[in-house]
């Protein structure tokens, strides 16, 4: 039956995620980069400090952070993680996984528009327009994979892509994790789609979202960022690196290593190009919409 | 039946009493709404009973009518249309009694309580009726007595246009149900409902159902009526017809579908078209909108559509045997007709108090009204999340039916059955994000931020008997989105009686839905503990610290002014610019001439295609085509004397040769 392991193993790992990304970003930038624990120390920082509002903002801009974080700690609550099921699993509780991530962009947009300011509806104009596109995206790819599988819930259904899946059903497995890593990126607002490091506010998605949040708040936002990314990472490792020998320690271990490598890859991606002009952005995730398509059809 | 007479009788009471005691205040306010309420109170419990199993009943009188006869019928597809029906009419009755006051002095009060208990009685009848004639009569009087309480502001240009819309609307729709009435009923020389047969040419039935009931649900494109009438309509009026009275089209839709026989996969492939077409049509166009209420509106139209799309993967799923699919996407499709009866209730109560505290409508003149309105502002928030379909609300629940069909649709159908599946997916997904952009804005810029205009800024909140109606339909969204399974288990013989599969099958496959449904609202219980303790702990953790209030950070400029702020029209246009090959917005731009430019002005403006595509240019070339005929009205009395004289002869000679 289920577990509490992955819900664990998200909560306690998922900062060091985002610390690995930067940390490849930085050896490829020739530089060393800010420590490991970096995430935690910021997270434990905002945490201690007081609180600044805009004169703006009503009692929404306080809920939006809290039930961003909430939305993503439940959804986590369905995501298997190596050889371990999910606390929960019920047929459908993919559908329930993305409406959870739907429920903590509005509030998150919610909160954006309450401080009034332009750059804020700005960032927030641009997340609905580009999850707009993503949903059907992964919608599709997560029809394709149930087809493939037979199972209409993600533990099982992760349970059921082995090596042998990729044997024989290697073309719709990679055009389906196509489709993942581009929703992954959009998602988690990583180049090409938005650069989380940028300095300027016109030109950001998430940042510019939560300028306004401060201390607890932005904890929350900040460590409910990492969970979310560690969510849609956890997906993409559980299809493209299905190791089960067995030995759900073991497999587990693998399932880590996947995740290692998953953070590799996505700062090797971002140190190697430039955030996407935001006009393109619909088109790249027209393609993830294209590619599950495809991935149906085989 | 006693209980549903009962409630007839109130209803024609109240309507009787507001016109009697028309000139006493506020009395037909109250004697119309008191017999609304009384009605509705009346006719729940037998319908309640029904929806949890009783057994059917009817009730049988004769009439001096031809082929007429009283023959009311509640079975388990009435009971459940009329519990909406019985809960919407009285809340909104409730609120009118306060929303009318405004316009009492320039307006008699007694027409529109008239027409709200002659409109309460007929949608009952509607659903109640089991002889097309009295169907007929009954579907009738409900567009009429509709269309009045639509004009009520008769003295605006755009109210007369949009109830002549709608006027020209519901009777072409009603055209083509004489003659599918006519034709069920030919062989058997009957029009009670239970001596209809199936003929051979189901599928043209079919056709006609859709064409005639899908006018009145608001199928694109014969939805072109919904955007101006809705708007134009009082709210607590708009709430009625856009949450229940469009709702009797799919009521009637599945009425005639237990009389074809076996469905046919391609009415379900029709449906799921229609469906995705009004839902993605339908949430575009409401993006465009400036106006609050023609943005509500434009949401029944994507609303209406997921109903359908539910109905079509439910029919696809019956046609190939698939029982699971079928059960879960009926139970999805028809709980997202109660499900939208009261987000949708809500939301035109609360745009009403909008614009009754500002005056206004148009988005872009208002903000901040959160602070001004807070019951309204959290009742608004709470309908926009459901109407996105977002958990804990029951949006969701219905959503996930449909979702939950069409994935077991596209795991266990072979290729060609598992499309029409995939399409409804990628469609629920796609509209469901465009949801939430559209209710971010709606929500986002009208109470969020800096008031716009000056009225938004001295805003007061509506009188508790316009806010409080909002917080029960609130409170329904909430409970059906913890306790949605509970719903779900009651609505075995309504699905039977629909699919016409056994009910032990039934049974079966709604218990493994349901099952979901009641781990869903697991998590939405959950979820609500969840964010509740995130608040308290971050409550604990500032308690002893410093909170300091600041201006919002706008990268150092100094003096912002509310101007400043992003309008709806900003947030949306990405997205308008993406579709807007469908959408053909027109934009208005003048200015920016010299080096200091002095004024410039931006207008864009979304027509609804379909209406300035097709039917203008349908009905004026028929106008035209009859202008030929134009000089036989002369207006003289002699003359037409003489056109009678004249077919007189010609009958004549006619019957003489």
């Amino acid at each position: 039956m289920g577990s509490l392991i992955p819900l664990i193993v998200a909560a306690a790992l998922a900062p060091l995620m985002q610390a690995l990304i930067i940390r490849t970003k930085s050896v490829m930038a020739g530089r060393i980069g800010p420590p490991l624990m970096q995430p935690y120390r910021d997270l434990l920082k905002l945490a201690r400090k007081g609180a600044v509002y805009s004169h703006t903002t009503s009692w929404i801009f306080q809920l939006g952070p809290a039930i961003g974080l909430a939305s993503v700690l439940l959804a986590l609550t369905l995501i298997p993680f190596g050889g371990f099921a999910a606390l929960s699993a019920f047929p459908g509780d993919f559908v329930l996984v993305v409406y959870l991530m739907a429920l903590g962009r509005f509030f998150t947009v919610a909160a954006a528009l309450d401080t009034g300011s332009s750059f804020e509806g700005m960032g927030a104009s641009r997340e609905v327009t580009f999850s707009a596109f993503a949903e059907p995206a992964l919608f599709l790819a997560f029809a394709a994979l149930a087809r493939q599988t037979g199972q209409l819930s993600l533990s099982p259904l992760l349970a059921a892509i082995s090596a042998r899946t990729w044997a024989h059903a290697a073309p719709m497995l990679s055009l389906a994790l196509g489709a993942l890593l581009i929703v992954f990126m959009a998602e988690n607002a990583r180049i090409p789609v938005d650069d989380p490091t940028t300095h300027l506010e016109l030109t950001m998605i998430h940042e510019v979202m939560v300028l306004d949040h401060s201390g607890p708040d932005l904890a929350m936002i900040e460590y409910g960022a990492a969970l979310k990314l560690w969510l849609f990472a956890a997906i993409i490792i559980g299809v493209a690196f299905p190791w089960h020998c067995g030995h759900r320690w073991i497999d587990a271990s693998a399932g880590l290593l996947g995740m290692l490598m998953l953070a590799i890859a996505a700062g090797l991606v971002e140190s190697s190009m430039a955030r996407l002009r935001l006009l393109r952005v619909p088109q790249l995730l027209l393609v993830a919409i294209v590619l599950s398509a495809l991935a149906l059809a085989f | 039946m006693t209980g549903l007479l009962l409630s007839l009788f109130f209803f024609l009471a109240g309507a009787a009493a507001s016109l009697i005691f028309a000139r006493r205040g506020r009395w037909p306010s109250y004697l119309g709404a008191g017999g609304v309420i009384l009605g509705s109170i009346c006719g729940s419990v037998p319908a309640l009973l029904v929806a949890l199993g009783a057994p059917p009943q009817s009730f049988r009188m004769a009439w001096d009518v031809p082929y007429g006869s009283l023959y009311f019928g509640l079975d388990a597809l009435s009971a459940f249309f009329l519990l909406p029906i019985f809960l919407i009419t009285a809340v909104s009755a409730l609120y009118g009694v306060e929303y009318l006051e405004a316009y009492r002095g320039e307006k008699a009060l007694a027409a529109p309580w008239f027409f709200l208990n002659v409109l309460a009685a007929s949608m009952v009848v509607v659903v109640l009726a089991h002889n097309a004639l009295l169907f007929i009569m009954a579907w009738e009087t409900m567009a009429l007595s509709s269309f009045f309480l639509v004009t009520l502001e008769n003295e605006k240009e755009s109210v007369r246009e949009a109830g002549w819309t709608y006027l020209v609307a519901s009777h072409i729709g009603t055209a083509f149900l004489l003659v599918l009435f006519v034709l069920l009923g030919r062989a058997q020389g009957s029009l009670d409902f239970d001596r209809f047969s199936a003929p051979s040419g189901a599928g043209t039935l079919f056709l006609l159902a859709l064409a005639g009931f899908g006018t009145k649900a608001g199928f694109v494109p014969l939805h072109v009526w919904l955007p101006e009438a809705h708007p134009a309509a009082p709210s607590h009026v708009s709430a009625v017809m856009s949450a229940v009275m469009i709702k009797t089209g799919i009521y009637g839709l599945l009425r005639i579908l237990t009389f074809l026989g076996p469905m046919q996969a391609w009415w379900g492939w029709t449906l799921c078209i229609v469906g995705l077409t009004s839902g993605v049509l339908g949430v575009l166009l409401a993006l465009a909108q400036h106006d609050l209420k023609r943005l509500l509106a434009y949401h029944s139209v994507e609303n209406i559509g997921i109903i359908a799309l539910g109905l079509g993967v439910g029919i696809v799923g019956l046609s190939v045997g698939e029982s699971f699919v079928a059960v879960a996407a009926f139970a999805g499709a028809l709980l997202h007709v109660l499900n939208h009866a009261l987000f949708k209730g809500l939301l035109f109560l609360d745009a009403g108090n909008v614009a009754h505290a500002t005056h206004t409508r148009e988005i872009d003149r208002l903000g901040g009204l959160l602070r001004r309105m807070p019951g309204t502002g959290a009742t608004f928030l709470i309908g926009a999340a459901a109407i996105s379909g977002l958990p804990p609300l029951n949006g969701f629940v219905s959503e996930f039916l449909i979702y939950l069909a069409g994935f077991k649709g596209a795991v266990s159908l072979n290729a060609s059955g598992s499309v029409p599946m995939l399409a409804a997916i990628s469609g629920l997904a796609l509209i469901g994000g465009l949801a939430v952009a559209c209710f971010t804005k709606a929500f986002g810029i009208v109470f969020l931020g800096h008031p716009r205009s000056e009225r938004a800024a001295l805003a007061d909140e509506a009188a508790m008997g316009m806010v409080a109606p909002g917080f029960v339909l609130a409170g329904g969204c909430v409970l059906i989105g913890l306790f949605g399974s509970g719903v779900v288990r009651s609505m075995g013989p309504l699905i039977s009686s629909v699919s016409g599969l056994p009910s032990i099958q039934v049974g079966r496959a709604l218990a493994a839905a349901a099952n979901s449904v009641a781990r869903v609202g697991e998590f939405a219980a959950l979820l609500v503990a969840a964010a509740a303790l995130l608040c308290v702990a971050r409550m604990k953790l500032l308690a002893r610290r410093q909170v300091a209030t600041a201006p919002t950070w706008d990268c150092g400029y100094a003096s912002p002014s509310p101007r400043m702020q992003y309008t709806a029209s900003s947030f949306a246009q990405p997205l308008t610019e993406t579709f807007r090959m469908l959408l053909q917005t027109r934009c208005v731009f003048t200015g920016l001439e010299g080096f200091f430019p002095r004024r410039a002005e931006f207008h864009s403006h979304t027509d609804d295609p379909y209406r300035s595509r097709i039917f203008q240019p349908l009905f004026h070339s028929i106008s035209r085509a009859m202008a030929s005929l134009r000089p036989l009205q002369q207006g003289r009395v002699q003359l037409y004397v003489l056109y009678i004289a004249v077919t007189l002869l010609v009958l004549l000679l006619w019957q003489i040769a």
